[in-house]
C-alpha cells in the first residue's frame, strides 16, 4: 500500500517562481503560498497542540516567520517541507509553554520494545468507522491520537495524514530516517491498539494473548 | 520469519518500501499467521481511517480571518535581508 499522496505533484514547477517573487517582497505571490498550505499547517498545528487557539496562532506565526525568513530558504527542499518545519517548531513551543514539565521534544520520548508488541488481536468490523456518527468519530479519533507522545503524533500526522515522504518528515522534524521509521511504527501500532476497543468486531471473540 | 521480525518490517511493508525478497517472506508469514494478518489489516485500517477522517478542517470564516491577518502583517514587513534594489522599488 503506497501511502504517499500525490496532491502536490506538479505544484512544484511554479512554486519556486512564487517563492522567488515573494522573496522580492511580492505579497500576492506569498498569498498564493498561504492559500496552498494554510489547511495543512492548521491540521498539523492542531494535532500537535491539541488546542484551537494555539493552532490559530501557529498558523499566523509560521507563515509570518516563513515570509520574513524567505531569504534563508535555500531552495534545496520543497517550500512546503521548509514551512512544515517552521510550523512544527512553533507548535512545539506552544506545547512547552502550556506544559509545566517543559520536556516536549522530538528526541525525548522513551522507547521500549514492549510498545510494539500488540496486546490485543481482534478482527475489526468491515467498516468499523461507520458505526459512529461523524462528529462522534472525530472526537474519538482526536482523543485517541492525543494519547500518543507528541513526537509520535507529529510523525504520524506528517507521514500518514499529510502524506510527506519519510525523508521529508525527517527533514521537517529534524530527526534521522531510522528515528522517523521507529516512531511511525510505534504510532501506528499504538493507535491501532487504542482503536481496538471501539472497532473490534462484536460478532467475533477477540483472542487475547 | 517470526512475528517479531514481521512487526519490525511492518511499517516498510505498508509503505511499499521493502525489497522483493523480504516482501515475499513477509507475505508468506501472513498466509499462516492469523494474528499478524489481523495486526497488519487493522493497522492499514487505522491509517486509512485517520487519513479520511478530515480532522481539524479549517473553517472558511476562520480561514478568511487568518488569511487577512497574515497578509496585512506581511504588507507591513519585507523578507529580511532582501537586496537593497528590490526594497527601493517597492
Amino acid at each position: 500500500m503506497a501511502l504517499i499522496q500525490s496532491n502536490q505533484v506538479g505544484a512544484n514547477t511554479d512554486e519556486m517562481a512564487l517563492v522567488r517573487a515573494a522573496k522580492q517582497g511580492d505579497v500576492s505571490a506569498f498569498e498564493e503560498l498561504v492559500r496552498r498550505y494554510d489547511r495543512n499547517v492548521f491540521r498539523i498545528a492542531n494535532h500537535i497542540t491539541h488546542n484551537a487557539e494555539d493552532a490559530e496562532d501557529v498558523v499566523q506565526e509560521a507563515f509570518l516567520k516563513a515570509y520574513q525568513n524567505l531569504n534563508r530558504f535555500q531552495e534545496q527542499s520543497k517550500f512546503y517541507t521548509w514551512l512544515v518545519r517552521i510550523a512544527v517548531n512553533e507548535a512545539l513551543m506552544k506545547l512547552r509553554r502550556r506544559r509545566s514539565d517543559k520536556t516536549v521534544s522530538m528526541d525525548q520520548d522513551i522507547e521500549t520494545e514492549e510498545d510494539t508488541i500488540p496486546r490485543e488481536i481482534a478482527d475489526w468490523a468491515p467498516n468499523p468507522e461507520q458505526q459512529f456518527k461523524q462528529e462522534e468519530l472525530k472526537q474519538l479519533l482526536q482523543k485517541t491520537i492525543q494519547g500518543l507522545p507528541p513526537s509520535f503524533r507529529a510523525v504520524f500526522v506528517l507521514r500518514d495524514v499529510e502524506g510527506l515522504s519519510t525523508e521529508e518528515t525527517a527533514e521537517a522534524l529534524d530527526l534521522s530516517i531510522p528515528a522517523v521509521k521507529s516512531r511511525l511504527l510505534r504510532a501506528r501500532l499504538q493507535l491501532r491498539e487504542r482503536l481496538n476497543k471501539y472497532f473490534k468486531n462484536p460478532q467475533k471473540d477477540g483472542n487475547n494473548r | 520469519m517470526t512475528c517479531a521480525e514481521f512487526l519490525k518490517e511492518l511499517t516498510d511493508y505498508l509503505d511499499d518500501a521493502l525489497d522483493s525478497r523480504t516482501r515475499a517472506e513477509l507475505e508468506d508469514h501472513l498466509v499462516w499467521c492469523h494474528e499478524c494478518f489481523v495486526v497488519c489489516d487493522t493497522t492499514k485500517k487505522t491509517i486509512s481511517i485517520y487519513r479520511e477522517s478530515k480532522l481539524y478542517e479549517l473553517p472558511d470564516d476562520l480561514r478568511g480571518r487568518l488569511h487577512n491577518a497574515i497578509v496585512s502583517k506581511c504588507k507591513s514587513k519585507k523578507p529580511d535581508a532582501a537586496a537593497p534594489d528590490d526594497k527601493s522599488k517597492r
